[in-house]
Formats: structure tokens, sequence, C-alpha cells
């Protein structure tokens, strides 16, 4: 399965997605911004980073990057997509996924080992998970507070587009601790901690079994290559 | 106000219609007004200085020329003070140092193969003074630049790491420095993609007045990528590329005009420059996508001295000749006279050398990062570099005069008049406890002060992730990236410094930081193999600062060859001192060391239950200048630890054995504190407690309790041994003859550290100690 990678520029953890990808079995494929141009891929990652030093809005500017037309007609017709921090901010912005960011509560940047509850094991890019399974997860980013209207977050909440939350630290002031969200469809989800960081033992968060053991993102492009390979 | 903003081509009427303040100083005026006065002091110039320049050029220079030569010739620039002593890395070498060595001092970085074509760069350089004056923008300068330097050299930057100082972690002005220097470290490296893996955070109040903000860069390339920054082939393009030019870090240009230039005086511009991680992230993927497409013969980067300092380094270390037209270069600012462009130190630009042939090709990708370009001029045979600024010649020198043969002096030094004193008084004559009580209490005193306390206040605004090959990080010993994906291969690389140490003894404690930098690299597993240098001292104008900055270089020099580890460079920062009070000596020595599969690395703290903990090396009465003395009993006197660097190699090679073999669990390096701070850190890396007892240390090295724990003797390291790996262990030391004791075991069920017949402390107590002291003071620890 061909899976693309977006890079913008500022872009800093495109080449981790590609990794993770690879090794979930993937056939990693780069895409740039400024091409109108898929290549033929059949999921889309947005991956982390500062595209444009986060210049007016994170996620703003690179949200009107000529590839993320083709982006968003992809997503409406059904194509898997994850946004990971910084691509989350631009899932946002692009009105693929519910909810806006803001810096973080505490205005600082932060790094940490988090952990988080599956709450939709439904969707494209979380099926390989259990509802209610817990998982660690490397989280840092400065604008990682999620809000929305209250409106929007009891639909979210009642229609099962929460994906992930928080569980134990909420670390950046999200509301009602969210940390993902999916749309409707559930072929496109958005979170702010990194998956592509949890693939590889040697260089993911400790576990109690071992240090830098945690491989819980992998998870994420499992479910992408496996839902394909079942349709 | 005059408009200046109009670039047309110069003539004579225009020059008419201008202000006297803004007529081009040119060569020709120069050589018909050669009475006029030049404030080549207020520059930093010295009257012999200016003579030399006006002697070398055989009439005044030009105002451009006097910028240029005011800047290249400063201590930061042409480390006239330091030269005839860092001559010494280069001269004491042995053929096994010459070995692995790519590229040695004098170059942008050192670079050393690390085997199967592949190659590490790496460097340390000082941000001092701006990061007290503007803390945030001159930290995240500081790693900008040092980044800068790693990417001139052909390598992709992989890794960053901060030796930070600052002053009395109480005083009122210390938090703003702090806060200020981490959130602008953090800004720019996180935003550059850049995994932060290690560093010093260091709280003396010798630091208050002129905090130490040192940065470490390290890059990784293959052999054949390797590129250094020249200027050769006549008719090839120079070309400045990356963020406009404009009026920050200037403050000397600023100088000149307002004594020579207007009358009414210039706008007071940011002797600080300000940071764009953003530029420098696209400027590294640019630079690195030129360098793979073969369209730059070199690229150099512009940090202190601005276009001053690239064009003539460029066209020295080349063909010698360069032609450069200043009204090309873009400016921010249009107002900037020609000398404040020639000085300017906007961040994020870099000056490249392209054949004419490559040149459409070389501005596609430089147009696809959306960065903007100016061709300036081009490499030329006169051996002369010459800059015209409005169709005239405003600068004519022999670039080597300006980069590389600048003056070199040899300044006084004096044997300080205090030192034998403070050598006298030794931590001899402190008590040393010896009730349980008292005992526990200083080892929890120790713990939870500033210096051994727990600094994820500070790392966990660091990314450690992002490139996804960082396999050790702090709190561990060392920093560890994985080079080679395929074959794990990998580097480790660390740092340290003690200024307590170096006040006591400057020779002996650049040894020490060497030696224990070396020991950081050595437990994770890595043989040690390069060294890099920040060399933080005070005014070399004063003779016991030069005595000392004499002592460290020679310790230094000296030490690795003993170790046979080569430096491959570093950095010199003189003037580090409030008033007549220079700080301690402070040379940060950096170790890298390569390793040929990371899975193989040993971590720094226990992760099992049963294993048998090991004491390697022996323990002597070693408390002066120790964190126990400072901390117990506010004391700096005596003489620093023995030295033994030979043991130290061997050490190292029973960890690297130990480590490839897979026979160690976790190895921690014994420094400040002692053994009492290095048991601690083992239990809280991981939340595993520990069974200690110290009788047959005690017996065979005779000691007290005290002594023991608080002791900072070197060559020391904790292992921790799965029991089925026991005799082999045993084996490797006995094989090398290396002093080990079995002085306890892991438990992980305990949730204490008990060191038997002294003290028992819960780990709950052990974290709230050691994790409390940051945050009491700069506001809560993010996350927790």
């Amino acid at each position: 399965m061909r899976v693309g990678v977006v890079t913008f520029p500022g872009s800093l953890d495109d080449r981790d997605a590609q990794r993770a990808v690879r090794l979930a079995g993937g056939e990693p494929v780069a895409l740039w911004h400024g091409d109108h141009d898929l290549k033929g891929v059949e999921a889309i990652i947005l991956p982390g980073g500062f595209s444009y030093g986060d210049y007016l809005r994170a996620g703003a500017i690179a949200s009107f990057s000529p590839i993320m037309a083709d982006v968003v007609d992809a997503a409406n017709a059904g194509m898997p997509v994850l946004g990971i921090c910084n691509g989350f901010q631009m899932l946002a912005e692009a009105r693929l996924v519910p909810g806006a960011h803001t810096r973080n509560a505490h205005q600082q940047f932060i790094r940490r080992d988090q952990r988080l509850v599956v709450e939709n094991a439904r969707t494209d890019w979380t099926n390989g998970f259990t509802e209610g399974q817990e998982i660690t997860i490397p989280l840092k980013n400065a604008d990682g507070r999620f809000i929305a209207d209250a409106e929007t977050v009891k639909r979210i909440e009642g229609e099962g587009q929460v994906a992930f939350r928080y569980v134990g630290v909420n670390p950046n002031g999200s509301m009602d601790d969210i940390a993902g969200v999916t749309n409707a469809r559930g072929n496109v989800v958005g979170l702010m901690p990194h998956p592509e960081h949890a693939v590889e033992e040697g260089f993911g968060p400790d576990t109690p079994a071992a240090m830098s053991s945690g491989v819980d993102g992998l998870t994420f492009f499992t479910s992408v290559l496996e839902r394909a390979l079942a349709k | 106000m005059t408009d200046q903003t109009d670039r047309a081509p110069h003539d004579a009427e225009m020059i008419d219609v201008r202000p006297e303040g803004h007529v081009p100083d040119t060569v020709a005026n120069a050589a018909a007004t050669p009475d006029r006065e030049q404030p080549y002091g207020a520059l930093g110039l010295k009257s012999d200085e200016y003579e030399k320049i006006r002697e070398i050029l055989g009439r005044r220079p030009t105002s451009g020329e006097l910028a240029m030569y005011s800047v290249m010739w400063s201590e930061h620039c042409s480390y006239k003070s330091s030269k005839i002593y860092l001559r010494q890395f280069g001269q004491k070498v042995s053929p096994a140092m010459k070995k692995n060595l790519m590229v040695g001092m004098g170059e942008n970085a050192g670079v050393v193969d690390v085997g199967g074509g592949w190659a590490v760069t790496f460097k340390v350089e000082s941000h001092n003074h701006p990061s007290y004056i503007e803390p945030f923008q001159g930290a995240a300068t500081g790693v900008g630049g040092i980044v800068r330097d790693i990417i001139s050299m052909g390598a992709r930057p992989v890794a960053v790491m901060d030796q930070l100082r600052f002053g009395d972690i109480d005083a009122a002005d210390t938090a703003r420095v702090v806060d200020g220097v981490v959130g602008g470290i953090s800004f720019y490296a996180n935003c550059l993609g850049l995994p932060n893996i290690g560093g010093e955070t260091y709280f003396d109040a010798v630091y208050q007045g002129n905090p130490l903000v040192n940065a470490l860069a390290v890059g990784v390339l293959r052999h054949e990528d390797l590129h250094l920054a020249n200027a050769r082939g006549v008719g090839n393009k120079v070309v400045l590329f990356g963020a406009r030019t404009g009026g920050d870090g200037i403050g000397g240009a600023s100088i000149l005009a307002s004594d020579t230039f207007s009358s009414g005086g210039p706008t007071k511009r940011p002797a600080v420059q300000v940071g764009d991680p953003f530029a420098e992230k696209v400027l590294i993927e640019c630079c690195l996508e030129l360098f793979r497409d073969e369209l730059v013969e070199g690229i150099q980067d512009l940090g202190a001295a601005g276009i001053s300092c690239a064009t003539s380094e460029l066209a020295s270390n080349g063909d010698g000749g360069m032609f450069i037209e200043l009204d090309n270069v873009l400016l921010r600012d249009p107002s900037l006279t020609a000398e404040e462009i020639l000085m300017s130190e906007s961040q994020e630009r870099m000056m490249a050398v392209v054949r004419p042939e490559k040149l459409d090709a070389f501005l596609a990708v430089v147009a696809k990062w959306d960065v903007e370009t100016s061709v300036l001029g081009e490499v030329t045979d006169t051996g002369r570099l010459v800059i015209n600024w409005h169709g005239e010649e405003i600068v004519n020198v022999e670039p080597r005069t300006v980069a590389v043969d600048g003056p070199v002096y040899e300044r006084p030094v004096a044997y300080p008049s205090w030192i034998d004193a403070l050598q006298a008084d030794g931590a001899s004559s402190l008590p040393r406890p010896t009730g349980n009580a008292v005992l526990r209490e200083q080892f929890l005193e120790l713990l939870g002060s500033p210096n051994l306390a727990d600094k994820s206040w500070v790392t966990n605004q660091y990314d450690t992730y992002v490139l996804g090959n960082t396999a050790l990080s702090f709190p561990d010993d060392g920093g560890m990236i994985r080079v080679d994906e395929e074959t794990g291969l990998g580097f480790a690389i660390a740092t340290d410094a003690n200024g307590r140490y170096c006040q006591l003894d400057p020779k002996q404690g650049a040894r020490l930081a060497l030696a224990e930098a070396y020991r950081n690299v050595a437990v994770t597993g890595a043989v040690p193999a390069a060294v890099t240098d920040c060399l933080n001292f005070g005014s070399p104008e004063d003779p016991e600062v030069m005595w000392q900055f004499s002592q460290a270089v020679e310790g230094l020099a000296d030490g690795c060859l003993e170790l046979e580890i080569p430096v491959t460079g570093g950095n010199v920062s003189f003037y580090n001192q409030t008033g007549t009070s220079p700080i301690h000596p402070t040379p940060v020595v950096g170790v890298l060391g390569v390793i040929d599969d990371v899975a193989k690395r040993i971590p720094s703290g226990w992760q099992d239950e049963g294993d048998n903990i090991y004491l390697l090396g022996t323990t002597a009465l070693e408390l002066d200048g120790s964190a126990w003395a400072g901390v117990v009993h506010d004391h700096l006197g005596g003489r620093p630890p023995a030295v033994d660097l030979a043991a130290e190699a061997r050490l190292a090679q029973l960890l690297h054995a130990g480590g490839d073999q897979s026979l160690i669990a976790a190895a921690h390096d014994l420094s400040d504190g002692g053994l009492a701070q290095a048991l601690a850190e083992a239990v809280l890396r991981f939340g595993v407690g520990a069974r200690v007892w110290l009788g047959e240390v005690l017996e065979r090295d005779g000691i007290d309790v005290a002594t023991a724990l608080f002791s900072e003797s070197t060559g020391r390291v904790i292992v921790s041994v799965p029991r089925e790996d026991d005799v082999r262990f045993r084996g490797l030391c006995e094989g090398r003859g290396y002093p080990v004791a079995r002085i306890g075991v892991t438990d992980a069920e305990s949730g204490t550290l008990e060191v038997q017949d002294v003290f028992t402390v819960s780990i709950d107590e052990l974290r709230s100690t050691h994790r409390g002291t940051l945050p009491a003071r700069f506001g809560a620890t993010i996350g927790e």
C-alpha cells in the first residue's frame, strides 16, 4: 500500500512518518506541498513540525498549500488521512476535522510520554486498537490546546468523534482532555501526540518492560494498511 | 531625514545631492585623505593594530575596510590572545589520533570517520554575552549559529545540546535569564527539528553577571558529501542566500557611522541578533539539496562579522581573489550603510560559490524552498578582495590579512597571587559526619541542591524524539544517536566542565573535565573518538586569567594526547567577567564516541530486579572542591581529585567490552556528589530501588562512610550486572586489572534505596527531594 507523507516548508517529522509507514509494512511516498500530485497514494499523512514557522496560526498557512486542495478532495472521497500535531492543526484549519488549537495553557513547549485512552476504535487509523485501550505516545507541542464551541464539543462527544483522550495529565489544557478527533466518516483522524515516535523498539517511550521500548504507535499505521487489505 | 531607499547607480550629481554623511568612503578617497581621523578605538582596535592596518594597505583604510578589519581582528574572530596556545591541539598528536580525523581544527567544524562510509561533524560554541543582554534571542541564535557551521560541512544536523551556567539560583535576576535562555533554545531547536540530547545546567554566583550559554551541534554525512568552504575557480559566482540583511548585531558599525558620517547620529540598533528558526530549517533542507545535486563548490555560513567574515574567509581558503558588488545584497532595511552591511550579523544567511553553468539549477533549488538569493560577485585571480558600492571601490584588501593573518598576542601571564592560599585551604579541615542521621540529612541536602537536582524543568521543554534516531538522552550520562538505520551504527556525546575544580587548579580542572566527558561516553558503551571544547574565561588582558587559560589548554592538550583522541575544533570565549571579577575558568569539554550498534547501548539506571551492583575503581579522601564541600559547607579550597587517564582508558575499554557482550544492564558515572548521588540517580532513572553495603569498600580503601558516599575520586562507575552474567563480568574486570567491588543488589520491590547500617530513603522521598528544587524557583515543571 502506498502511503503519502506531505512535506511542507518547516515540516519536521516527515521522514519519521515515512519510517513508520515502512515499519508497518507499507510503501511511503514523499509528497511535496507545492504540487497538485498525490502520486497515486491510497492514504495520506500530514506530518508534525512547524510549517511556516507557525506564523499567523499553527497550520493556517500550510492549509492553503496547493496540495491541500487535492488532500481535501481525496478525504471527502473517503481516502484515509492522518494529521499528526502540526498536521492535526492543518486538518482543523482545512475544516476536515472539528475544533481548533491555541497556545498550550501553560504557555510553554512540552515534551512528554503521554498516556491516552482510545475512545473510537472504528476509524481507518484506529481499528487495530480496542475501545478503552490505554496507550503511550510521545507528545511534543507548543500550540496543542484543543478547543471548540460548546455545541461542537457536545456533538463530537455524542457522535463518537473524539478518537483519543489524555489520561493522567492533560498536558496542554485541551477541552474535555481531547487529544485527537475524527471526522464523521472515520477516514480522517487528527491527534496532537506523535504515533510515528512509538513504532520502533529502542526509540519509543519507556515502558515498564524496558527503556524506549514502546511501540503503541505502530497500530495507527497497521490499522490503515490492514483495512485497505480487507477491502 | 534622507531617503536612502533609492539604489540607483551612483553618479557625480547624485553624490552632490546626498548629505555629506552618506558619501561612501572610497579607496581613492582614502588615498587622497591620509590624515582623516578614524574611530578605530571605538571599534575595539588598538592604536598599534590600526597602524598595522595602514602598513598592510600602504594607506589609511576606508571606513568599510576599517569595519572589516575591526570585526575580523576582534578577539572573537581572530583568536589573537589564544592562538599561540591553541596550536598545541594541532601539535600534540599521535598517528592514532589522525587515523580517523577527516577534518581537523580551523574549518567550520571537525569531521570524524565513524566507519561504514559515514562521518560525524561536531562543534561547541559560546553565545555568552548576547544571552545575558537578551536571554531568549541570545540563546536561540546561539543554536542557529552552530547549526549553520555543521551545514556548511555538507552534513545534516542531527542533534544539539547546550551547556548552561547561570548565577545563584536564588538571586533575583536568575529566573529571568533561565526562563529566557531555556525558552530561546526550546523555541529555536524544536522548530528546527533537532533533538536536544543532553547538556549541562549549573548555578553558581560567579556567573551572575555573565552567564555561559554554550551550544553544541552534531551532523552526519557520507564521506563523499564532505565539503569545505572555499572560493576556488576563477569566474565562479559568489551568491548570498537565506534571510535578508538587516541592522542586527552591528553595534560597532553604528559607532563607526556616528563618528565618521552622520552629524545627526544614527538610529541605535540592537546589538543582539534575532533568530528565525523557520528560515533556518528551510535553509538546512535547501543546502542539503544543493549539496546532493552538486550545485555548489562550497558553502560558508554567515555568523559573527557577517559578510566581512564570509568573503574574506572564502577568498583566503580559495584562489585568493574575489570581487563583490555590495549593492546586490538584499536588504531588510534599505537605510543601511555599506559599513553596516559588511558588519551585519543578521541570522539565517549563507554564502555559496557556484559554477556559472550551474547557476540556473542553483537558483531553481533555492526558489523551490522560497529562499531569497542574490549573486554578489565572483571569484577572481587578483589575490585581492575588492568590494564595490554604488560603482565605487570601497574595499581592496588582501583577504588573508583580514581573515588569517590577524594580530597574534603573547599576553603576559602571572601566577595568581591568591592561588597558593586557596590550595592550602583544603576540605580536610571540614567536619565529616559520622552519625547516620547527619549522613542521611547531608545526602538529601546534596540531592536537592541546585546543581545535583533534577533538570526536567529545563529538558521537558526540549524535543528529544524528532528524527527518530535518539537512543539515549537526558538524564543519561551521554546522548546517543543512530547514524545508520540498517546497521545500527551510532555516536554518543557528552560534555563536562567543573569551574570549581578549575579555579583550584586550571590544568587539573581541564583534565578532569576531559576525563569526565570521556567516562560519560564510555558508560554508554561507546568508544571515545574525538574532542571539541569551548573555553570560557575572563579577560585575557588580566595576566592571572591568561595564566589560567594557558594552564587549562596545556592540561587539555596533554590529556587528549594521553587518551589519544584529537581535538577537532572548538571555540574560545574571553571577557567573561563582571567588573574585574572573572568567572571561574570554565573549559567545557565535549567527547564524541562511536558505537557499532546502538541496540547495545547501556542505560544509566536500573531496570531489573536482583541485578548485582558493582563499584568500579577505588575511592580516596578527595573532597576538595567537591559538591559536598560547596553545598554543605559553602567551601571552595584545596586541590581537585587526581586523574589517571591511563586508568580511564582501561575503564572505557572494560565498559565497551561489557556492553558489547551485553553483560552490563546499567552503568552510571560517579562525579559531582560522589557515590551517594550516583546511587540516587540510578534508582530514580526507572524507579527501581537497591540495597547497598559499603563494608568491603571502606575496608579495602581505608576510608570512612562520608568519604565513601561523597568523595569525588575519578575513574569510578557503578554498574549493574544480571546474576547469570556475574562470572563473566568479574572475569572481564580481573582480566583488565580494574578494581571492582560488589556493593549491592537492585530491589524492585522495596521502593527504597537502603545503604545498610547507614540510612534508608524511600524512592518517593528521593524523587520529591530531587525534583522539587527547580520548580520552587521557576514555576511548575510542565506535565507533572
